[in-house]
Formats: C-alpha cells, structure tokens, sequence
C-alpha cells in the first residue's frame, strides 16, 4: 500500500516536472520568437556592416578605391605613427590625433554648454503643473519636424555676416564690421549645441520630473542655503538624467559630419570629416575604416569606464 | 553571390520605376546629379519609344564604387575625363567603337585623340569646362590673372577666400603657382607646396564646393571655381570676373560611356550617337551651362552662352591643363599634405 502510495506520488511530482520543463521550453521559446526580428534585424543590418568594416581595416588599399584582399596593419598604424613621406623616419602622425582631440574637444565643450542650457529648462519644464509639461515638451521636439541639414542651414543664414545677427547689431550701431561667426570654431560649437540641445533636455526632465520636492524643504527646513539645495540634493538626484543626457548628446557630436562641413567652412576636418573623405577622393577605404573603428573604441572604452564607476557607486550606496 | 543578389533586386527596383511606360526599350542612365537635360531625354523617349530612367551621383568616386560592385542595372555612365582613364583600365566600361558611329563627325577633331580614351573607342564629349578662379572686380582691380591672389592674396583679399574642398583642384593649384608639374612625387618640391598651402590658407576663409552660394552671399569676394558656376554666379553678382591665370588652370571633360553589363546596349549605343547630333549637344549646354565639345552645336545654344567670358577662353589664355590620374604613390603624398593641411 505505501509504496504504491509513494509511486503515485513520485509519478505525479515526475508529471509536473514534465509540464513544468515544457511549459519553460514553450515560453523559451516564444521569447526567441519575439525577439527573432530584433535579433535579425541587429544581426544584418548591425553587425554585418560593422564586421565588414572590422575586415576591410585590417586590408591593403585598392589602387582607386576599394580594398585588396592583403592582410595589412597598415591603416592603424598610419593612424598613430607615420612614416614621413619627406624624410623616410617614422615619427607620431599629429595630424589625426590633432583632429581626433578637435573633435573631442568641440563635442565636450557642445555637452557642457548644453547642459548648462538644459538644465534649467527641463527643471523649468518638470516645475510646471502636470497638465502643462506636455506643451512644453512638445515644444522641445518641435525642432526635429524639420531635417537637421535645413536647421543647420538656417542656423547659417542666421550668423553669417549680412545676416540676421550681424545686421541687427549693425543698424543698433553696436558693432561697425560684422562679427566674424560664421566658419569659425565657434559656429560649430553653436550648432552642436543648437543640433543636440532636445537630447539634453528630454533626459534632464524624465530624472527631474520624478524628483521629490519634500526632499527639497526638508534641505531648505535644515538651513541649506539654496546653492547647497543645488548641489547635494537636486544635482544628485538628477545624476542620471544629466549623465544619459551627456552621453546623448557627446556621442552624436563627436562624430557630426554636417555641422562641421557647413557651419565650420571645411578648412579643418573633424572625426566624420575625415572618415568620409577616405572612401571618396583619399580612395583609403582601410583607413577610414579604423578611424571608424578607433572612434567607436574611444567611445566604448569611455562608456564601460562610467558603467563600472557607477555600478561601483551604486553599490557603495546601497 | 551577395552582390548578384543586390544588383538583381537593384535591377527590379529600376524596372519596376521604369514600367508605368509602355515603351519598346528601357535606358538607364547614371550621371551627375542636375546635370541631364530634362527635354534631352523627353525627346529621345518620344524619337525612339525608349523609357529612360535617371539616376544621380556627386563624385566620379561615388560613381565608381557603386559601378564596381557589378550588376548596378545602368546602361550609361558620365565619368570625367581620368576616371574614364581608370574605368578602361579596370575594363568596366563597353567597348562601343563611338568612332565609327554616324554623328561622330560632328565631334570637335580636338577632342579625339585626348590620353583618356585615345582615338574614342569607348567615350564620346558629354560638356567640357576649365576650373580656375572668379573674383569680384570691384573688390580688387588689379590684374586677375594670376594664381598669386590665391596664393599669395593683397590685403583687400584676405580673409575673403573660398577654396573648393578638392584636393586636387587646390593641390594642383598650388603646383601650378610655383611652376611644379602635376603628378608631383618630388619630395623637395612637394615640402616646398606644403609651406606654401599652409601659408596661404591663413588668408583663405572657406574650403568648399557650395562655390555659387559662398559668391553671391557675400561671404566671400573670390572662389576657386568652375566656370560654368561662374557664369551662374555672375547673373547674381554681375562684378564677378573668370580668371584665366598666366600660370594655368584646370580643363576637365565628362563623357559619355557604356557600361560592360549594359542590359540595353543597343539603346546606349543610340543614345550616345543620339548627343553627338549638334541640336542635342546644345541642348545639353543650354541646361548644364558648360561647352559641349561638339562642332555645329553653336547656332542651338542660348546667345548668352556663346558669348559668355567663362565659355569663350580669351585668345592669349593659356590652354586647359588636363591632369591625368596620379599614381597611387602620388596620392599618399597628397593625402598627407591635404591631411596637414586641413588638421
């Protein structure tokens, strides 16, 4: 009697393993299957053109444009060192670290300035009355109705000489010549800024519309004074949102190709710039490659060194 | 296998733009981007009950890559004058025997025995035209010809200059200014050109294509330029002034070949005879503003044209340089000086 018991028991317990291993399968299974056209998707039109763009790195240039299929280290080396047309020495190539640190330099300089912009216009956003923030909102995306080579182009008109700018403080008698603006650094600066501002802001505001106020009185209840408020409470909480936010808008800028090439005059190249030009009259398709490759690094390397801090911070926290 | 792939469903997507037409033959034609007279084609589709369809490309190089990769569905291609030297080479393009077409004749003796198909076996003249430099007489009013305003400009120049963003038209220019030839691997001549680049572009305001607008906006008094944009940008800004510098300046061609997979040949061989007609020649000057390099084409043209100072060199010119192109030990020499000089 017991031990039939015990069968009983043991094949049912056997029973529900069963339908609980086929119930897992069957749900494995579903979730391959919904995720299939992500997953095809990032395959083919992600990884493809990325693994060919790895390959033709590691190639000779063919002779007018394209690739000859020789194995070379040829385009990372010419990136850092180069071996001196004039004198035959090999000696560090400045000329592409120069435009790389350029680049660099005007996209971090872009993400400071439009954080310095942003900030308090998603905190002014995120103060509203609920029913009010999305106007607001709407007006921040309002930009992106229109392509960015037609805004760039506006922003042209708007800073060049007989411009809108330079006429205006022109005829107030402010200025006697007009500003040179227009085909300078600093245009480029303006425009990566005007371009990338919407990415600053949507971020900022998603962490700030979620902050809590009372945490702010209890500051203000404990004698902070309002630049401390600032500091330790609200920059802290909104740390998140200012960090997507940089990246969202450092990323894209460093490797802007149409900002540069109008608003900068394209007397210096910048990161996309000089890509470009590999696969075109330079007919260096290896080169630019790596240089593709290399900016992606320099971006990856930068991205893992924030997770690792801040899932170092994280856990130091909790 | 993948490319046969992606030339096939190229293919389909050209017909199938192509089949609201019902016509006798198709014709695809693969040129410069605003650069096919619109009643050129309407009246060979209407001649011969042919659909053609248009495609666009900004760069010989462009061009290149896309014919390359093989099975792209063009018939016609409209390379410059040393990419047809390349496209040969690299046996992309048809052998048609243009010289023995029947309007050949009308095709200007000079413009047959050129380095970049010698004798016209595969090309026949498209447009032709020069690149030197247009500057605003009433800026500066000394003598223009001369590549010295670019190199080494007076002060009411400075600061007022737009270079295109080629480097070789401003490489080549630069050899011209200090008398070098082109094609240059002299390591000497070539430090001395990069001094010389590095030096003048302090004075240069703007590297870029968009020449006709930098002009007429004002944001610049001289441009390196085509002389056909020239002639644009005049009618916008009338003190404009072609320079024909003493030094030299740059002849180019397009032409007009057929490709090697030509899935119409027999239409492409039609066509191209078709434009070597004067009438047709001319109306192809008339909507692209260039020469067209075909005798009798004259009375067609808009007068304006043939009397225009950029179409009609002056008789003390000197005549058009066309370059060939470099080796590719040539252009790593160019590329890190055009690198240097744009870092």
């Amino acid at each position: 009697m017991a031990s039939t018991d015990q069968d009983i028991s043991l094949s049912a317990s056997e029973t529900l393993a069963h339908a609980r291993r086929v119930d897992a399968q069957r749900k494995t299974r579903a979730r391959w299957i919904l995720l299939s056209p992500a997953l095809i998707l990032i395959g083919l039109f992600g990884l493809m053109p990325l693994s060919i763009t790895l390959v033709y790195s590691f190639l000779k240039p063919g002779s007018f444009g394209g690739v000859e299929w020789v194995f070379s280290l040829d385009a990372y080396i010419q990136f850092i060192a180069q071996r001196d047309i004039f004198d035959d020495t090999l000696s560090v190539n400045w000329s592409y670290l120069s435009i790389f640190s350029r680049s660099i330099g005007l996209s971090l300089g872009a993400t400071i300035g439009a954080l310095i912009l942003g900030f308090p216009t998603a905190y002014f956003i995120a103060s509203k009355p609920a029913d009010q923030r999305n106007f607001w909102l709407f007006l921040i995306t309002l930009p992106f109705w229109t392509n960015l080579l037609i805004r760039t182009y506006a922003m042209l008109l708007i800073i060049r000489d007989q411009g809108v700018i330079n006429t205006g403080l022109m005829s107030l008698g402010i200025t006697e010549a007009p500003i040179e603006i227009l085909y300078t650094d600093t245009a480029v600066f303006i425009g990566l800024i005007y371009s990338y501002l919407p990415f600053m802001v949507l971020p900022l505001y998603a962490s700030l519309e979620k902050l809590d106020l009372r945490l702010i009185e209890a500051a203000y209840d404990l004698y902070a004074s309002r630049f401390r408020v600032l500091t330790n409470v609200i920059l802290p909480l909104a740390k998140p949102g200012i960090v997507a936010g940089c990246i969202l808008v450092f990323i894209p800028g460093l490797g802007a190709y149409i900002t540069p090439e109008l608003l900068g005059g394209g007397k210096k190249l910048m990161i996309g710039n000089l890509i470009a030009i590999q696969f075109g009259s330079s007919r260096n398709w290896p080169f630019g490659s790596a240089a593709a490759l290399i900016l992606m690094a320099v971006v990856m390397v930068a991205l893992l060194l924030y997770v690792r801090h801040s899932a170092k911070e994280g856990h130091s926290h909790g | 296998m993948k490319h046969k792939l992606l030339g096939f469903s190229a293919a389909c997507g050209v017909a199938l733009c192509s089949s609201g037409a019902v016509a006798e033959g198709e014709l695809h034609i693969y040129n410069w981007g605003n650069y096919t007279s619109p009643e050129l084609i309407e009246k060979f589709e209407q001649e011969f009950d042919i659909a053609v369809t248009l495609d666009g490309y900004d760069s010989n190089e462009t061009m290149l890559a896309k014919v390359q990769q093989g099975n792209t569905g063009y018939d016609i291609v409209v390379p410059g004058d040393y990419m047809i030297a390349i496209m040969i080479e690299q046996g992309l393009l048809e052998d048609i025997d243009a010289n023995t077409m029947e309007n050949f004749g009308n095709v200007d003796p000079k413009w047959v025995d050129v380095y970049w198909d010698p004798g016209r076996e595969y090309s026949v003249p498209y447009q032709w035209g020069t690149t030197s430099f247009v500057v605003d007489s009433e800026v500066y009013s000394g003598d223009i010809n001369t590549l010295g305003l670019i190199f080494d400009p007076p002060a009411e120049l400075q600061g007022r200059i737009n270079m295109l963003n080629d480097m070789n038209d401003v490489i080549n220019a630069g050899l011209r200014y200090l008398g070098y030839p082109r094609c240059n691997s002299n390591e000497d001549e070539l430090r001395e050109l990069t001094a010389l680049l590095l030096e003048a572009k302090t004075h240069w305001r703007t590297m870029d294509y968009s020449t006709i607008e930098k002009l007429t906006s004002g944001d610049v008094d001289l441009s390196q330029n085509w002389n056909g944009a020239s002639m644009r940008a005049r009618a916008q800004r009338p003190t404009l002034v072609y320079a024909y510098p003493k030094e030299g300046f740059t002849g180019w061609m397009d032409n007009v070949a057929v490709l090697k997979d030509a899935p119409n040949l027999e239409n492409a061989k039609l066509f191209v005879n078709y434009i070597m007609d004067p009438e047709n020649a001319a109306l192809i000057s008339n909507f692209a503003r260039y020469a067209n390099g075909i005798m009798g084409s004259e009375p067609f043209m808009d007068p304006e044209m043939t009397e225009a100072p950029e179409i009609v060199m002056p008789a003390d010119a000197p005549a058009p340089d066309f370059v060939p192109p470099c080796d590719q030990s040539v252009v790593d020499f160019y590329n890190v000086i055009w690198t240097r000089l744009k870092q």
